[in-house]
């Protein structure tokens, strides 16, 4: 069996799940990242919980914490003559106000182009002088230093036709909003292991201390996740929460400060909305005055407007842990991954899109 | 051809398009029937017959293990062939865009003439258009075959039923994920190639060796997931696949984890899936490993009474979720 593989061996997934429906009486734990949300669902953890474990998916998934009025302004920015859209796939289908979004755009004749890498953003500008490439910066606290070096590196070039939407979310603001929510009721954390790759440990003590909840940051794999249910199981059983890194074949407790302070160069934090949740204080990034001129908003005269939400559609609830995705009265009738009315539906680490592709009624 | 493009002259119907015929198809697809040049071919054939059409637009038009022109052969002999028929004929059309080098031409056409060789198909009739650039991506190809049917009752989707073996030729993936690493822009290399293949002699051989299949189907675009679900809904059946039995190399897995993509929605070009009644899966199995194309062969499910028209996997940790069809287009995602 190789390295990897060991992290998914059925024998040793089977006592884990023993242990795990030994030694706890089950868990309402939430999962923040839309990969683990998928790890759980795909390899099918989901099935195997032992009785009383509940799994619910937070506000992990970048593109489903992107607000309306976000969607409206890059799509905004779409329409404009000269503009180039350069954007992460998962945001294609993404629906705005009135169920517009980039695909019709581009069916409209706007200019979208689907990139891999942030750095793919800035050879289009380079390689389209005349026109002005917008890259829609959607993502956490994994993708902004990347994007952030991509804007180091536009000014060292001088290529002054790249600019960025920035609508950069930060993870441990958006845990502090869920955690104070007097309706919460999360017994435990799994934490983003990408995310934890960049910010480290220390900024979700609070999570504990303040909160009483412990949280555990962990990998993808069935192995990963089986440990850290163990181990928040265990804290919860003997009263002594912790925040805790079993990721650490990835993750140092440190985090990446490089990546922070590339990161920190260029964007400050500011508030931001939340699709469903709705603005949480210095949860975003927005551009630093010295790296203004790769403000998108600020070049092309957008402005974030409040739209109206989306009726009917409990995508807030679901990102809180307040409802599982098929208690939606949408769910599979008015709003599937061909139609999604919410973002939840649309992005392929969306809890509903999960619950919609993968999960077995019993 | 001494123009090293193609011109839109040669889309024209004169001489210069008598030229390109003569010179490039002629030569490479040669055969009597062709080579008479009327307005329409005649075929000799008996019986029930199978015919299939698909265009072909892939891009890039050469990637590792193939290119268009022999992908555009495969694949329709590929889908004359799981109608439990033996391939005959191709007609093919022909999308040029102007100023294409000839010598990418040449290259294609060679390639599409040889595939059709090994497969035992005459391409007996053809049509060439060229189109002012930008109006198409370099060459589109359409080709439509036509073969004999075989198999007697004739395998079909809808004719899955309880307690059959599921089968599949070899791995899945490795043609969808060779022309999403090649693809222009993508920085992203991975050491695998096209399964891209005729799988008819093999097909033949099975349907005349072993009675009774229910389904033959090659799982192209949306993969085998896709596939399977059509199956269960045509069948009105469940179908249980196993994830352990079902081979995806190393290659492929890791490749598929970089990019986000699940290797169950990915195109095949020269696998099938197999379904028949269990007494004969074994024997069937032997068929298929004992040829090159099929060595890879496993059983890899199980049609069953439950859960109708729905797919479920049973994972590597014993755990069942649904496999569902695939909505649209598998889209790279943020992180």
């Amino acid at each position: 069996m190789s390295f990897l593989d060991s992290f998914k061996d059925p024998e040793l997934s089977r006592r884990l799940l023993d242990q795990l429906a030994a030694e706890g009486q089950g868990l309402r734990f939430m999962e923040v990242c839309g990969t683990h949300t998928v790890a759980i669902f795909q390899s099918g953890l989901h099935s195997l919980l032992p009785p009383g474990f509940v799994h619910l998916s937070g506000p992990g998934c970048p593109v489903c914490v992107t607000d309306d009025a976000e969607v409206a302004a890059y799509l905004e920015a779409a329409n404009k003559p000269g503009v180039i859209m350069a954007t992460f796939g998962d945001l294609m289908k993404v629906p705005g106000p009135g169920g517009a979004n980039l695909k019709t755009a581009q069916a409209e004749g706007a200019r979208v182009k689907v990139v891999y890498a942030p750095f793919d953003a800035l050879t289009l500008a380079r390689d389209n002088p005349g026109d002005t490439v917008v890259f829609i910066g959607v993502g956490f606290e994994t993708t902004a230093p990347t994007i952030a070096a991509t804007v180091m590196m536009a000014r060292a070039q001088g290529i002054a036709n790249f600019k960025v939407l920035s609508f950069h979310k930060l993870v441990p603001p958006a845990l502090s909003a869920l955690l104070s929510d007097p309706e919460m009721n999360i017994e435990a954390f799994i934490l983003p292991g990408h995310v934890s790759t960049i910010i480290g440990l220390a900024p979700y003590e609070f999570i504990a201390r303040d909160h009483g909840v412990p949280a555990v940051i962990a990998g993808f794999e069935p192995m990963d996740i089986l440990q850290a249910l163990l181990a928040l199981t265990r804290m919860r059983k003997s009263g002594k929460p912790e925040v805790k890194n079993l990721y650490t074949r990835v993750t140092s407790d440190a985090g990446n400060p490089k990546a922070m302070a590339v990161m920190n160069e260029v964007f400050r934090t500011c508030d931001a909305r939340w699709r469903g949740i709705g603005v949480i204080p210095g949860s975003g990034l927005t551009f630093r005055e010295a790296y203004a001129e790769f403000d998108a908003f600020a070049a092309l005269g957008i402005e974030l407007k409040t739209v109206a939400p989306i009726k009917g559609c409990r995508c807030g609830d679901v990102l809180k842990g307040k409802l599982k995705p098929s208690d939606c009265p949408l769910f599979k009738t008015a709003c599937t991954p061909a139609r999604p009315v919410g973002p939840c539906m649309v992005s392929t680490e969306g809890s509903c899109a999960a619950y919609f592709k993968y999960h077995l009624d019993a | 051809m001494t123009d090293t493009k193609v011109l839109l002259d040669y889309g024209s119907g004169g001489r210069a398009s008598h030229r390109l015929v003569g010179e490039l198809f002629l030569t490479h697809f040669a055969n009597p029937e062709l080579c008479r040049l009327n307005d329409a071919a005649r075929l000799e054939l008996t019986g029930p017959l199978a015919v299939s059409t698909d265009s072909y637009t892939v891009d890039p038009i050469f990637f590792p293990g193939g290119d268009i022109g022999s992908l555009a052969v495969h694949g329709t002999v590929n889908d004359v062939a799981m109608l439990g028929a033996v391939p005959r004929y191709l007609t093919c059309g022909f999308i040029i865009e102007e100023g294409l080098e000839m010598a990418v031409l040449e290259r294609v056409v060679a390639s599409m003439g040889r595939a059709a060789r090994e497969a035992n198909v005459s391409i007996v009739t053809g049509d060439t258009k060229v189109v002012p650039r930008g109006t198409v991506d370099k060459l589109f190809i359409n080709t439509t075959g036509i073969g004999e049917i075989i198999s007697d009752p004739t395998p079909s989707g809808d004719r899955a039923a309880p307690g059959d073996a599921v089968l599949l030729s070899g791995s899945m993936g490795d043609h969808g994920l060779t022309i999403l690493s090649t693809r222009e822009g993508l920085n992203f290399e991975a050491p695998v190639k096209s399964d891209s293949a005729a799988l008819a002699g093999l097909v033949v051989k099975l349907l005349r060796e072993v009675p009774g299949v229910h389904v033959l189907r090659d799982p192209t675009r949306g993969g085998l997931a896709t596939t399977l679900n059509e199956i269960a809904e045509s069948s009105a059946a469940g179908i249980l696949l196993e994830e352990t039995l079902v081979p995806v190399t190393d290659a492929v897995r890791a490749g598929c984890s970089f990019l986000g993509l699940d290797p169950y929605y990915l195109a095949n070009e020269g696998k099938f899936i197999c379904i028949l009644p269990e007494d004969n899966a074994e024997r069937a199995l032997a068929i298929m490993r004992a040829d090159p194309l099929g060595a890879g062969a496993c059983r890899v499910g199980t049609v069953v009474a439950d859960h109708p028209r729905q797919v479920v996997l049973k994972t590597v940790l014993g755990g069942k979720r649904l496999l569902t069809m695939l909505e649209g287009e598998q889209l790279p995602r943020i992180c």
